[in-house]
């Protein structure tokens, strides 16, 4: 099997600039060095808290934002992000807000054939058969196609931006929150869109999202992201039920259940590591119950921990079923 | 269109404006037609007649020429210049503005600097040397003044811009394989256009008193054409002994640049997206309480109780019954959770209850409130406002957004505890700092003197439930107060709003649309669709054996954790809107249980023990009974 789509050593850090005078500032790193690869027709799933750097990493992979290092492979060819015209055609990007994602004063019409008009250069006649295509595929009605994006509901709104992903033809997807905006009962209804079209179409996606029922019901392996580092990475089905990482195990039991009782999961005195100012050690450690003297000074690695496909960047990490 | 200029006509005095401007237009465009004498004929042996004396409707002017053929060439002059001078100005201003915005950086630092630099000289001197360079003439006057104005569009639509080149479409456009030109021209461009008119509106009137003042100081039109300025210019010598000379000029500027700014204000207005919604008014202290209101008797006991609320939001000729009948109670200590999804109107409900809803357009219909048994709908304003914050207490979604980001939070919470009773400041800062720990912030000595953009989005909420505790309220409404929140933050907050509930009695009614969250906290719940409850009872019976339909498939649609990839179920098809609300059950449409009665006539919520559906054919009647 071959990887679809493989980042090697990608970071990313902003600089901060010291003002006309003053000295540039040491950056804040929002991704830290990061390998990745996801084989084709895999669904990878991306979880984290705000500020994990889940966001930037899905920036960088779809050319809007330049990495600071590394590399990007799509299916064996090293892809530079200088132009998005190239980029567009290989990986697409589906919004977490659906209606800020279409401008409010194009028909979805036009939203519609930007993509096909720039990318694949058809005329009148092709794009709209090809855009009649797209929408069946995605159940919506042509007469949509006339109307503004402000007359939508979000889960409409939400199509018609998974059909101008489609449209592009890019065989993977990058799905950054797409159903965070939408209420559940549309939320599940784009869900299964989504998986059918990655079966028909045989798509390969990432999925991004803070809600980790939702990441373990569309994912075949998920990666946590902490602090901008991959902490844990496996089979959907083993990462939230014998988590490994203690961060995982923390968010797994945050995680509102019904019939659990209510129990805060960590003490009241938690606050983040603070990102201008990075501990040296493991990210997690001042958080952690089981942080002992290594993990204040040295960053564990993602290959501390290995079984099988499932790692986790701890020094100490739990016992199956802990 | 037609919408804009129906909200530009309720503007009595924009629309003052724009008919005196449509006169003053249609008759400058009509001057090369109209029985005029010509406008530079002179005749030195009538000079200085008066108006009204046979020698022209106006009089003449000190070289005997036609005073109203010279106004009407002028005015025309004047108008073709003051609008070229505000369309290249526009132009310029805005597409400095944007490349400037879109492009960031050291684009915009360079172009942005040099536009400072633009605005630091005074205008008029700025002008007074661009012409003097040029030398005199109207074009050279038109290009002084369309230069010194460019900066204004410029650091209005680039602020504007930078707003737009952040927006996701523009990413999407990126990525649909868009050039930076076209994106700037297709997508940027469309979005600004509102505000360049908005710009242009509002200086068109300043250009014209501009150019005017430089051809004044003759550095304008060159004799003997007249425009509006030149005339004035031309008869200040006879402005004591012959003042009908520069009265008419001076007149006829001061109405065009009166009606222009009232219209220009008036297009402001109409085009401003803030007011396009509503009215142009702000929202009343209390919600508007409809006359035929009929009361509802207390249905169930409690310290609150809502009994057939009914909340309607009227826009235009449409009506939105957000709330429709709504019965809910609550006892001290308890916490009650109402679900539903945007829009079935659980927010309004919770805002009806201390009059918080917008009016116009909110307005209570029918149906009472009570607080330990008095009825709180149509109450007078002040005694709404005593009891908000001290009998019940808000929590918002948002805690950014309901903080101030300019006050300290400690002086906040100080505040918030002076509207109900005086308090000095040391003791004001002691019972902020207990109230901090008592939502359990650490360190909240040093912390009541932060500001709430040096807290994390968790303590934020903290200080807002803080808040919400400030004057011991009986009642708390949580608005999605978790929402905003990290799963981990979210865990903690729960556990506190539980700890309170337990410690101090307070009643909690908590708004969400998350079963989980209200699987761990809520004593009890009621599921909204469509501004109705379709099911109430104790949490886990309604969570295990849901009997309503909807119900039942809204918590199938919910994964949960720990079951592996699946598919998952979902409920086709939309919630109605409630503006046209179908008749009998709201969720028949989207049903797969539904009969033809389903869709005829009122169907109740019924059942016995605090457990009730509101459904003909209702699911899990089996387990619900053993």
């Amino acid at each position: 099997m071959t990887a679809a789509l493989r980042v090697t050593d990608l970071s990313k850090t902003f600089e901060m600039k010291g003002g006309l005078f003053g000295k540039d500032k040491p950056g804040v790193r929002a991704v830290h060095p990061l390998t990745l690869e996801i084989q084709e027709g895999e669904t990878l799933g991306i979880v984290g808290e705000s500020g994990c750097g889940k966001s930037t990493l899905a920036r960088m992979l779809v050319g809007l934002l330049p990495p600071s290092t590394g590399t990007i492979e799509i299916d064996g060819a090293a892809l530079d992000n200088a132009d998005p015209a190239v980029f567009g055609k290989r990986i697409q990007y589906v919004f977490q807000d659906p209606i800020s994602s279409l401008n409010p004063r194009k028909t979805i019409r036009q939203i519609m054939e930007a993509p096909l008009k720039l990318l694949h250069g058809m005329d009148q006649k092709q794009r709209a058969e090809r855009i009649a295509e797209i929408f069946a595929t995605v159940s919506l009605r042509e007469e949509f196609l006339e109307r503004y994006p402000h007359e939508f509901s979000g889960g409409q709104a939400q199509r018609i931006g998974i059909a101008r992903a489609l449209a592009a033809e890019a065989r993977i997807l990058i799905l950054d929150e797409p159903v965070s905006a939408l209420d559940v009962s549309v939320q599940a209804q784009v869900l299964n869109l989504l998986a059918d079209l990655k079966a028909r179409l045989g798509l390969t996606y990432l999925f991004i999202s803070h809600d980790l029922a939702v990441v373990e019901a569309v994912s075949d392996r998920i990666a946590v992201l902490y602090f901008g580092a991959v902490v844990e990475l496996g089979r959907a089905e083993d990462v939230f039920r014998a988590p490994r990482h203690p961060y995982t195990k923390l968010l797994a039991d945050s995680a509102p259940v019904v019939g659990r009782d209510l129990t805060a999961p960590e003490g009241r005195e938690t606050e983040l590591p603070d990102p201008l100012n990075p501990p040296p050690g493991c990210a997690f450690a001042a958080r952690c119950p089981r942080a002992q003297a290594r993990c204040r000074e040295e960053v564990p690695g993602l290959g501390e921990f290995a079984d099988g496909g499932h790692m986790a960047a701890c020094f100490f990490p739990l016992e199956e079923g802990a | 269109m037609s919408a804009f200029l129906k909200l530009l006509a309720r503007n009595r005095l924009a629309l003052g404006g724009l008919i005196v401007m449509g006169i003053v237009v249609l008759l400058a465009i009509l001057t090369p037609v109209l029985p005029l004498a010509d406008p530079d004929v002179t005749n030195t042996a009538d000079r200085f007649q008066p108006p009204f004396s046979g020698a022209g409707l106006l009089g003449t002017d000190h070289l005997g020429r036609d005073l109203l053929s010279r106004l009407m060439w002028g005015t025309r002059l004047s108008l073709a210049v003051g609008f070229a001078a505000a369309l290249l100005a526009a132009t310029i201003g805005a597409a400095i503005g944007i490349v400037a915005g879109f492009y960031g950086g050291r684009t915009d630092n360079i172009i942005m600097r040099g536009v400072d630099m633009l605005m630091a000289f005074p205008y008029i001197l700025l002008a007074l040397a661009i012409v003097a360079a040029l030398g005199p003439g109207l074009m050279n006057a038109l290009i002084a003044v369309a230069a010194v104005n460019i900066p204004f569009f410029a650091r209005n639509i680039r602020g504007i811009t930078v707003g737009i080149a952040h927006k996701e479409f523009v990413d999407a456009a990126k990525l649909s394989g868009m050039s930076n030109a076209r994106i700037i021209l297709t997508e940027i461009l469309p979005n600004v256009i509102p505000v360049i008119v908005i710009a242009m509106s509002t200086t068109i009137g300043w250009m014209i008193l501009e150019t005017a003042g430089l051809s004044f100081l003759g550095l304008g039109s060159q004799p003997p054409q007249a425009d509006l300025g030149s005339m004035l210019g031309e008869a200040r010598s006879a402005l004591i002994s012959n003042p009908h000379t520069s009265v008419v000029p001076g007149l006829m500027i001061l109405v065009i640049v009166m009606a222009i700014n009232l219209l220009g204000d008036g297009v402001r207005d109409a085009l401003d997206p803030r007011l396009k919604s509503g009215a142009l008014n702000r929202p009343l202290p209390a919600t508007l309480v409809a006359k035929d209101r009929k009361p509802a008797p207390e249905h169930a006991p409690g310290i609150l109780t809502m009994s057939g609320l009914e909340t309607q939001f009227h826009v235009k000729d449409r009506v939105y019954r957000a709330v429709g009948g709504v019965d809910l109670a609550v006892k001290p200590g308890e916490a009650l959770g109402i679900i539903g999804e945007s829009g079935s109107g659980k927010s309004v409900t919770a805002l009806s209850v201390m009059g918080l809803v917008a009016s116009p357009p909110g307005l209570i219909t029918n149906g009472s409130v009570r607080y330990e048994g008095t009825d709180l709908v149509g109450a007078p304003y002040e005694t709404l406002r005593s009891m908000r914050g001290r009998a019940v207490a808000y929590i918002f979604q948002d805690p950014l957004a309901t903080l101030h980001p300019l006050y300290k939070v400690g002086d906040q919470l100080i505040e918030a505890i002076a509207a109900h009773r005086r308090i000095g400041r040391d003791e004001g800062r002691k019972k902020a700092v207990e109230l901090l720990e008592a939502v359990r912030i650490p360190n909240a000595k040093s912390r009541v003197d932060n500001y709430p953009h040096e807290m994390s989005g968790g303590m934020r909420q903290r200080v807002g439930i803080a808040m919400a505790l400030a004057n011991d309220p009986e009642v708390i409404i949580a608005d999605e107060p978790t929402t905003a929140l990290d799963v981990t933050v979210q865990a903690q907050i729960l556990s506190l709003l539980d700890d309170l509930r337990r410690d101090r009695g307070l009643a909690i009614i908590f708004i969400t649309h998350d079963f989980g969250v209200v699987g761990q906290l809520c004593d009890r719940v009621a599921v909204m669709y469509a501004g109705r409850i379709v099911e109430e009872g104790p949490t886990r019976a309604v969570l295990d054996a849901p009997q309503h339909p909807y119900t039942a498939r809204l918590i199938a649609c919910v994964p949960e954790l720990g079951q592996g990839k699946r598919r998952l179920e979902a409920i086709p098809g939309l919630p109605p809107v409630v503006d046209k609300l179908p008749e009998g059950c709201a969720f028949a449409d989207r049903c797969d249980r539904v009969h033809a009665d389903c869709r005829r006539g009122h169907i109740p919520l019924d059942g016995s023990g605090g457990r009730k559906v509101r459904c003909l054919y209702p699911v899990n009647l089996r387990e619900a009974a053993e």
